[in-house]
């Protein structure tokens, strides 16, 4: 349903934007008289293009420069590129502070990205309907009919929020991962006012997965919406276990299959590559040994929950063997499914938190290694909330960056998402008469991925062209195409 | 005999060859600017330090005091004028503060908080300039360049070096390096040198050093510009610098 038409007795009907994501992104359909779905697309319309701007920047400005491409997630990113810079300064292993510092950090972003998403952004959907009344199908609307849930979401965020402010000195766009290490020790009062909500955050974490597993499995017409069978990718730890900070890459096919396992991420480019479409800024990456037609897969909380062997803090591993059981011991492939596995996530980083704070390494205050090594090139990858973030940067003699290329999680999904789209465009509007509550449908297919938009698009250069000149007849009159490489051909 | 000026209808004294602006600082009372040091002979460019003499405005840092002058420093008219003037100096350069490793500690970004300003106000230039990472441990970000010639003064006056010189007029003018291939690794300046700590606004800073100060802990972060004493803190940042 991607195929390009000529067909010019086509409708057109565009979602612009997309509401609830971060960013801006449409939809467009393309319609026959019969209201046959002929075309059906996601297009991501923000152009960020931090890959060629950060070019001639030093390289220790970097962590503090590309969390600017998020306002939701700036702490993966921050993280990203810290690790990444961290091996251009030779540093292999942090101190056990440093580390355990920035795990609390990354804890803290997701738990409050995942919270975000669902009580925000989501939950209007599967509390009050697909089709329901637009009016009352928000935030607004959950306040007003389910308050204790919407105050419990909003704390859930606060409190990822406080221990990014706490470590970060700001709650968005702080600083902490500095090259080899951190450069704030967590002060005892921090520390003593996190623990004091800690318990509250672990029994709202808990009500916020019973909810999204009864949602999921008590709504059967929500298993096989937007549904496609994908391949999944994420990091797990050296044991096999949910890993969002560090740790080898892990590919399963659609199957169940390994495709590859703890596969060190500094060698991401043999097993990813990226294909530039000429309708959108997002790129589209494909595991490389499967090829781009069938290498497409998905990242983030279904990949993770599905893939991981297990999950290292027991209230999560008790959910996430729910979940498992949920699909008889083999993948949950239902979309939908997104929001069960990410409040799972929550779970468990309001558990590590808990287990952090009281960790005695927390207090401390070695925060950086030094090298005298330096190298050229450093690679940091991350389980951001969306998925697995890839940062690789290139440095001259100089210090400066001379090449960046950053696969964002959102990037990993955009063949997803659209797939899902017109799975939904297939199942809910094909020979229908289009309604608001059809066509959010189509929204709540990529809202499940929870896409940042914003922090996807950086194709800058690379993304094919073609300019057609039509006189007033609609005649061809010229033809331009340019190729992602660069090529031009008449 | 003691002698003294009126400072805004503060009684203020100074000593012979005092300008308006040593005298004010000795009193305690802030006069915004920014390519001023008193360590540094003063200059007079940024304008900022403008003032009311007698009915006249000029720069209170190359202004001698003398005798009996009815100064005017803290008027809402000036105050806008100089707003306008930092306001003109952030869209003339490309002062990206949030990601800046200045921020904090910036002179510019100081003082812009004190003149309440909230906005660029005028179209950005963003200007084309160059970036000289060659020297092994200082940085030369244009981008940030205010043209204030204190790096210019004390290479010249404190390090005896003559590292920096302003080239071009207008909008052409830009800092150079007076070296053969005009980058900084061929140039004499050394890390410790006062011409590589001296930038107010982080067009040279020390390299492969981001962030290593939180925030919270940044100089503007503990005090407001109108308290620092800026050759205490400007020494005070040297020796630190030193160890």
């Amino acid at each position: 349903m991607e195929k390009e038409t000529k067909n010019s007795n086509l409708r057109r009907v565009a979602i612009d934007p997309v509401t609830r994501v971060e960013g801006h992104g449409k939809i467009t359909l393309l319609l026959d008289e019969n209201n046959r779905v002929q075309e059906a697309r996601l297009h991501i319309v923000e152009f960020r293009g931090f890959e060629k701007f950060i070019q001639g920047r030093p390289y220790w400005e970097v962590p503090f420069f590309v969390q600017r491409l998020c306002g939701i997630c700036p702490v993966s990113h921050h993280l990203a590129a810290a690790k990444a810079i961290d091996q251009i300064v030779g540093v292999e292993q942090l101190t056990p502070t440093a580390e355990k510092l920035r795990r609390l950090l990354h804890f803290g972003q997701v738990l409050q990205s995942h919270a975000l998403h669902f009580f925000h952004l989501s939950s209007p959907d599967l509390l009050f309907g697909f089709g329901s009344n637009l009016a009352h199908r928000n935030i607004i609307g959950v306040i007003e009919d389910y308050p204790d849930l919407a105050l419990k979401g909003v704390k859930l965020r606060k409190y990822g929020q406080q221990i990014i402010k706490a470590i970060s000195g700001k709650r968005i766009h702080g600083t902490a991962a500095i090259a080899g290490g951190m450069n704030k020790a967590l002060a005892a009062e921090e520390r003593n006012e996190l623990l004091a909500d800690i318990n509250e955050v672990l029994v709202w974490s808990q009500d916020a997965v019973t909810l999204n597993e009864k949602i999921h499995v008590t709504h059967a017409e929500n298993h096989n919406f937007a549904a496609i069978g994908s391949h999944f990718l994420s990091m797990v730890d050296d044991q096999g276990a949910l890993e969002l900070y560090h740790g080898g890459l892990r590919a399963k096919s659609v199957t169940g299959e390994t495709i590859f396992d703890q596969f060190d991420y500094r060698g991401y480019q043999k097993i990813i590559r990226e294909e530039v479409r000429p309708w959108s800024y997002m790129k589209f990456p494909f595991l490389t040994e499967l090829g781009k037609e069938k290498g497409w897969y998905r990242v983030g909380p279904l990949a993770r929950v599905n893939s991981c062997d297990y999950i290292s803090t027991p209230l999560a591993e008790e959910a996430r063997q729910r979940f498992k059981a949920f699909a008889d011991g083999g993948f949950v492939q239902d979309t939908l499914a997104y929001h069960w596995a990410r409040m799972i996530e929550v779970l468990h980083c309001a558990e590590s938190i808990h287990d952090l704070l009281n960790d005695p390494d927390i207090y401390g205050t070695d925060l950086t290694v030094k090298s005298d090594e330096k190298r050229s090139e450093g690679i940091g990858v991350i389980e951001a909330p969306r998925g697995t973030l890839f940062h690789h940067y290139i440095v001259n003699d100089e210090g400066l960056i001379e090449k960046a290329n950053l696969i964002v999680s959102t990037t990993s999904n955009n063949q997803a998402m659209n797939e899902s789209v017109r799975a939904v465009a297939d199942a809910y509007i094909d020979g229908h008469e289009i309604t608001e509550g059809l066509l959010n449908h189509l929204e709540i297919a990529v809202r499940a991925y929870d896409p940042c938009l914003s922090c996807a698009t950086h194709a800058l250069g690379k993304m094919p062209l073609k300019i057609e000149l039509v006189d007033a007849s609609g005649q061809q009159v010229d033809r331009l195409f340019k190729h992602s490489d660069g090529t031009i051909e008449r | 005999m003691s002698q003294s000026i009126l400072i805004d209808g503060i009684e203020v004294p100074f000593k012979s060859n005092q300008t308006i602006m040593d005298a004010a600082l000795a009193a305690n009372i802030y006069i915004p600017h920014l390519c001023h040091n008193p360590c540094i002979k003063p200059h007079g460019s940024c304008k900022l330090c403008t003032v009311e003499v007698n009915g006249h405005t000029t720069s209170s840092c190359t202004t001698k005091a003398e005798d009996g002058q009815k100064v005017i420093n803290n008027s809402e008219k000036l105050n806008k004028a100089r707003l306008t003037i930092t306001q003109m100096l952030f869209i003339e350069g490309n002062h990206l503060c949030p990601t800046c490793e200045k921020t904090g500690n910036c002179t510019l970004q100081a003082v812009a908080y004190h003149l309440g300003m909230l906005d660029g106000h005028f179209p950005q230039f963003y200007p084309k300039r160059e970036v000289d990472a060659s020297h092994p441990s200082i940085m030369l970000d244009r981008d940030r360049c205010i043209l204030c010639e204190l790096c210019v003064r004390a290479s010249r006056e404190f390090d005896k070096k003559d590292v920096f010189a302003i080239a071009g007029r207008g909008d052409n003018a830009h800092l150079i390096v007076n070296s053969p291939s005009g980058k900084l690794r061929d140039s004499d300046i050394e890390q410790n040198d006062l011409a590589a700590h001296i930038c107010p606004v982080g067009a040279i800073l020390i390299k492969e050093r981001g962030y290593e100060i939180p925030i919270g802990c940044r100089t503007f972060d503990l005090r407001s510009v109108t308290e620092i004493d800026l050759g205490d803190v400007k020494l005070s940042e040297k020796s630190s610098h030193h160890e």
